[in-house]
């Protein structure tokens, strides 16, 4: 999330505007309309989680497992809120650290209703860590989805808690929070490495080493409910006019080119992965239209903030067809079980992405009183493309070695699969006492 | 008094209610069903999973009636239900042993 594009005379786009003087941007004074706009993309965000994600994921599993899936989007949501409050913003955001931060400001101490954060310098500094705190809940949340329907609840609680502290911290901290990622110029406005592809490689591990469902290729394991899968995918998908808007941490044309990017590429995505399948398969599902959408969404996350609408519309398009082969034919061949798509629509998303902005990065959308905006292969600039490759490499190592080091954790402390009856008999009952009726 | 069990499809429940009622059987059960017969399932795809359901809903009819109207509740039943294609459904006629009438402790056919 870097710097927003300042402007003299502001649109006061905001919900809540309390003084009449517009403020530039560029004299560090806390601006009104940025704060305003900046609280309601904190709550689209969050809208994100609970319920969005909680409907995406719990329509999409089998009815006996529907609530013991929301129960995971609540969950992450709280452990991972909590953490963030304690430790999580301090290490991200606050220190000098090329891999790390510090503790300086643990439990949020020393940020007063007058603090600003360096790296949203109009907004004030709590609601910068709030906002932040909603992509560390979402991100934690995510991973469940790749193990739906067999993971125990403690597991994912912990490893929620382990997770985050791990591989999202210092990841947030190299891209973001003024890490080694970031000064070696890699773009990621809001989140294709930090997010997506944290989450997709953490999925696609946690399904690996837990391994497939009881039936997996031989029972019946269909959706239970996918209108409810489309309520959710609808709310991600207004929400992330807040995710991607939002990344611009202020209001101005910034903000709208990264919602216009970032709706196009919904678009282009739901139209090529559905137009695949009708072609492939005969009929166009639904749960094609809306994870075609998801997976442009999630491509252009890194991007939307940088290049133009087309170039999110091409996006869009490319993560449709490369997210329907990844969540069909490569999953099928290679046998694994990520049963909600995290890898293949997240994963795979994401880096594409964050390559993809390398190619179409637009100088004049980043350009603002700070620089002259960021270049792309498009523009010129070869050496983008390179700093984004290495991004995606460097997340996915580490993201790779962190999981590993937490699912190994919380299998020795608490053990990560539910047993073959419980699962049998279905999660809600089995580990929340709680039924959804006939 | 006879138990008669129709398997019929779900959007012709409304006909054999009214081809019922039309023959002087006042009161039925019914329940929603899946089964197969002759008929074939079909093919559901969420993205690379594929499951064939053999299955298809149908809607399961109970009518208990006194042994005279027995002929006339099957007649009314087939004639309602029919399409002439596949997967029309069928009727089964068991033996009733006893009815009582709840509210009013009635028995036999007077229960019905």
């Amino acid at each position: 999330m870097l710097k927003p594009l300042s402007r003299a005379g502001l649109a006061a786009t905001a919900v809540v505007v309390m003084s009449a003087a517009p403020a530039m941007a560029a004299d560090g004074k806390i601006d009104l309309a940025d704060t305003a706009f900046m609280i309601t993309a904190t709550a689209l965000v969050l809208l994100m989680t609970l319920p969005g994600l909680a409907l995406f994921y719990c329509g999409m599993v089998r009815r006996k497992n529907v609530l013991a899936t929301m129960a995971q989007s609540v969950a992450a949501t709280a452990v991972a809120s909590l953490l963030w409050f304690a430790v999580g913003y301090s290490l991200a955001f606050c220190g000098d650290g090329a891999v790390l931060g510090g503790l300086g400001h643990a439990f949020l101490a020393g940020i007063g209703v007058d603090s600003v954060s360096p790296f949203a310098k109009t907004i004030p500094e709590m609601l910068f860590m709030v906002y932040q705190m909603t992509f560390a809940v979402i991100t934690c949340a995510l991973v469940g989805g790749a193990v739906a329907d067999r993971l125990k609840f403690s597991a994912f609680v912990l490893f929620c808690a382990l997770w985050l502290l791990l591989v999202y911290v210092p990841s947030a901290h190299w891209v973001w929070g003024g890490g080694f990622l970031a000064r070696l110029g890699l773009i990621d406005f809001a989140g294709g490495t930090v997010v997506h592809v944290n989450a997709g490689v953490a999925g696609l591990m946690a399904a690996l080493i837990v391994g497939v469902r009881q039936g997996y290729g031989r029972e019946n394991l269909a959706p239970s409910d996918l209108s409810l899968a489309v309520i959710g995918a609808g709310m991600l998908w207004v929400g992330w006019f807040g995710f991607n808007g939002g990344s611009a941490l202020g209001v101005g044309s910034r903000a709208v080119f990264a919602i216009v990017a970032t709706h196009l590429s919904a678009c282009a995505g739901a139209t090529v992965w559905s137009g695949l399948e009708w072609a492939k398969r005969g009929k166009p599902s639904v749960l094609g239209l809306i994870s075609g959408a998801v997976a442009g969404l999630g491509a252009i996350t890194p991007a939307s903030g940088y290049v133009l609408p087309w170039h999110g519309a091409l996006i869009g398009a490319l993560a449709g067809a490369i997210c329907y082969f990844a969540s069909t034919a490569l999953k099928t061949r290679i046998g694994y079980d990520d049963s909600l798509d995290v890898f293949g629509v997240h994963g795979v998303g994401g880096a594409l992405g964050t390559l993809l902005a390398g190619v179409f990065a637009t100088a004049a959308v980043s350009a603002s009183a700070a620089g002259p905006g960021v270049a792309g292969l498009l523009e010129g600039n070869a050496a983008q493309l390179g700093a984004q490759a290495i991004g995606v490499v460097v997340t996915v190592v580490w993201c790779v070695v962190g999981t590993w080091i937490a699912l190994r954790i919380v299998d020795a402390a608490v053990g990560l699969r539910v047993s073959p009856e419980q699962e049998r008999e279905g999660l809600d009952v089995a580990l929340h006492g709680e039924a959804m009726g006939l | 008094m006879k138990l008669i069990t129709a398997i019929v499809k779900p959007y012709k429940l409304d006909d054999v209610r009214a081809a019922l009622d039309r023959v002087g059987v006042r009161g039925m059960t019914v329940i929603e069903v899946r089964g197969y017969g002759r008929q074939k399932g079909h093919t559901e795809i969420y993205r690379g999973a594929e499951y064939e359901v053999s299955f298809t809903p149908k809607t399961r009819v109970e009518v208990v009636v006194a042994d005279s109207l027995v002929d006339a509740a099957l007649e009314a039943i087939r004639a309602a239900a029919l399409t002439g294609k596949i997967g029309d459904g069928k009727i089964f006629v068991t033996s009733i042993e006893s009815a009582i009438r709840i509210r009013t402790g009635e028995t036999g056919e007077d229960a019905l």
